[in-house]
């Protein structure tokens, strides 16, 4: 009977540690619940800065990582600007200038409508899997759910970032909470993850709120308020002709 | 006696000669270097002025604090209100509104597509109100390479190293990308009006000068601006000054706790500025400090080689019973003559070589190419009222002092062994 009860004690210790994934399953796992074909959503950018906070309406048609076209409806000083994303370039056309430029070098580190997502952190490759090596260092609760906590370590040079910490849902394997750290240490971004909803039998986040934290105000909220998976999109969306 | 002590002097060119030609170079090459460094200092501090720092700067709390990244969305408002407010309060003083700020320059080609882009750092200035002295300010005729100044909205001048990298010509379309005060994004056409130089590697490498109008316009500032520089009647900075200046204005706010609320700096505040400042008003100090100690090193040699060669002189004014203290104060004498005309030859020579250096100027902007300082490309003297009197203290302590300490050997020297000197 005893040796009967310290077995329970030891395997009810020992199994939770034995069933955890491993850092690349855990992401892997992300993708396979959040990458889609295609995604076709509306969405707006509430920024707060030092002035107060301005929202910026937009709707925005994906296909994989890869190809992503965007248009600004509200306000009326950004509506009608368009941006592009093809790979790695991107483009923004704008409709007082009539102009199609290309975002490249220093201007990719600038914010994207003074938000506090830059250009860069739009253009980044999302397969983390490639570009850093994990592992998960704890266990934590966010937003009431268990979460693995897992540290990302660049694999390379050339990152953005150096070190990611990422704390993901258990069970439904949504991130809930990011922070982003630089080469010397220092935590260049946060994001929180909310309202994560069941979208075509995904669990998808629809709120984030990006915190640059070199930067003053109380970050950009990042709301969904659309959003269509694996719908057709026109083919002839993502390219430079549909930017005018 | 002193009359005899000069004629002593001029007839007796041995006597005279080393001392005065080692007093005259070492005089002018204080009177030089003072002006130099005055010059280049001064230079440097006025450069910074004129196109940054003004003598004092009117900038909103919250922006004092992140001063180095010229951000818009900190910007003061109600900036004619406080602009009348100053003018009235400090009417000896003059003010003008600037933006500072940076973006993206983007050159289309024929497609409208990019062809080239850069990052700039930007400046509006009020150019179209000649009663503002900006384009004055700011050297524009002079430093123009090619094309025209604006004088329409829209209108912009680049930098010539930067057109140049860019592919811009005259008259070229192009696009100014930034965010505006309120955090969004502002994409505009301006058309290149001009080029400039400014002999200066920081602010040639990428720069832009626009009509204040049309930064409002772009940056959603009307009414508004990061800056409102202050220049006071003297043409270069006078620290007490900006302080009164200073002290005065942050007084009548200190109670406004609002982050936007308005707060003066003085130029000593911004840029490293406040150790150039420091420096220049302890380089006189300095410069006579180490010429008189070199200058009293060598003619106290000076003084010891002419002491032997009046060896038996000294010895027989001894021996005719002068006393010891007298023959002392009248070397001394001698040394205080040689000293003031020393003085004044090296005084001429030196100012007559920073006159020309003032005029004239030394062209280090080749060796400057990475230069991030706001200095100029040109280094030039200054002749300052320091610089006609200043050369009289190394000239005529050193001399006295040198001599000082070579006619102490006159006090060493025993009656009894003398008249043995005499008699071999």
């Amino acid at each position: 009977m005893k040796n009967t009860i310290i077995y329970f004690i030891i395997t009810s210790i020992v199994s939770p540690l034995f069933s955890q994934p491993s850092g690349k399953e855990i992401l892997n796992l992300i993708d396979k619940n959040l990458a889609a074909g295609t995604r076709i959503m509306t969405a707006k950018m509430i920024i707060s800065g030092a002035r107060g906070s301005r929202t910026i309406e937009f709707k925005t048609w994906a296909e994989g990582e890869e190809r992503a076209f965007t248009e600004y409806t509200n306000p009326p000083r950004e509506k009608g600007t368009k941006m592009l994303k093809l790979e790695d370039k991107l483009w923004i056309f704008s409709p007082s200038t009539d102009r199609i430029i290309q975002i490249t070098g220093q201007m990719l580190r600038q914010s994207v409508m003074g938000s506090d997502l830059s250009y860069e952190d739009m253009m980044e490759d999302p397969d983390l899997t490639s570009h850093y090596n994990a592992s998960v260092i704890a266990s934590d609760t966010v937003q009431g759910r268990d979460c693995w906590v897992l540290q990302l370590n660049a694999a390379g040079e050339g990152e953005a970032y150096e070190v990611r910490k990422i704390w993901v849902d258990r069970e439904r394997f949504v991130p809930l909470r990011e922070e982003l750290f630089g080469k010397s240490g220092k935590l260049l971004k946060r994001t929180q993850l909310s309202e994560v909803t069941r979208i075509q039998g995904r669990w998808y986040p629809m709120k984030i709120v990006f915190k640059d934290m070199l930067k003053a105000g109380d970050g950009t909220q990042f709301i969904i308020e659309t959003l269509r998976l694996d719908d057709p999109v026109p083919e002839n969306i993502f390219s430079k002709a549909s930017l005018k | 006696m002193i009359k005899f002590i000069i004629k002593g002097l001029l007839r007796d060119k041995h006597r005279s000669r080393l001392p005065l030609i080692v007093v005259a170079i070492g005089v002018m090459l204080t009177v030089l270097m003072t002006t130099w460094i005055t010059g280049v200092l001064g230079d440097s501090i006025n450069l910074n002025a004129k196109l940054s720092t003004g003598h004092v700067k009117v900038i909103t709390k919250a922006y004092r604090e992140s001063m180095d990244q010229i951000p818009v969305d900190l910007s003061l408002t109600g900036t004619k209100a406080l602009i009348t407010e100053l003018k009235k309060d400090y009417p000896s003083a003059s003010w003008v509104e600037r933006i500072q700020f940076g973006g993206l320059l983007d050159l289309p080609d024929e497609n409208g597509e990019t062809k080239s882009q850069g990052p700039f750092a930007g400046i509006a200035v009020d150019l179209f109100n000649p009663s503002s002295g900006e384009a004055e300010r700011l050297n524009l005729n002079r430093i123009l390479v090619n094309g025209r100044l604006p004088s329409a909205s829209g209108e912009i001048l680049v930098s010539h190293s930067f057109a140049e990298k860019l592919g811009i010509s005259i008259n070229d379309r192009v696009t100014f990308i930034g965010t505006t005060m309120y955090g969004g994004m502002t994409i505009v056409n301006f058309t290149v009006a001009g080029t400039i130089r400014y002999g200066i590697t920081a602010l040639d490498r990428g720069s832009v000068i626009m009509d204040i109008s049309d930064a409002r316009n772009a940056l959603e500032m009307e009414d508004a601006c990061n800056e409102i520089l202050g220049f006071t009647d003297v043409e270069y900075y006078d620290d007490s000054k900006a302080s009164e200046l200073m002290e005065s204005f942050n007084d009548s706010y200190a109670s406004d706790n609002d982050q936007f609320a308005p707060v003066m700096i003085r130029l000593r505040d911004q840029n490293d500025l406040g150790g150039l400042i420091d420096m220049m008003s302890g380089v006189v100090g300095i410069v006579s400090f180490v010429f008189i100690l070199v200058l009293s090193v060598v003619l106290w040699n000076a003084g010891l080689i002419g002491g032997l060669r009046r060896y038996g002189e000294v010895g027989l004014r001894l021996a005719m019973g002068e006393e010891k203290g007298h023959i002392y104060r009248s070397m001394i004498a001698e040394s205080l003559a040689i000293g003031t005309a020393g003085s004044v030859i090296g005084i001429a020579l030196g100012l007559s070589l920073s006159y020309l250096l003032q005029q004239k100027g030394l062209d280090f902007s080749s060796a400057m190419q990475n230069a991030t300082m706001l200095m100029p490309g040109v280094f030039r003297t200054r002749i300052t009222p320091e610089a006609w009197y200043i050369g009289f203290i190394p000239g005529i302590i050193a001399t006295v002092l040198g001599t000082m300490l070579a006619g102490i050997g006159i006090y060493k020297r025993q009656t009894a062994r003398l008249f043995k000197e005499l008699q071999s």
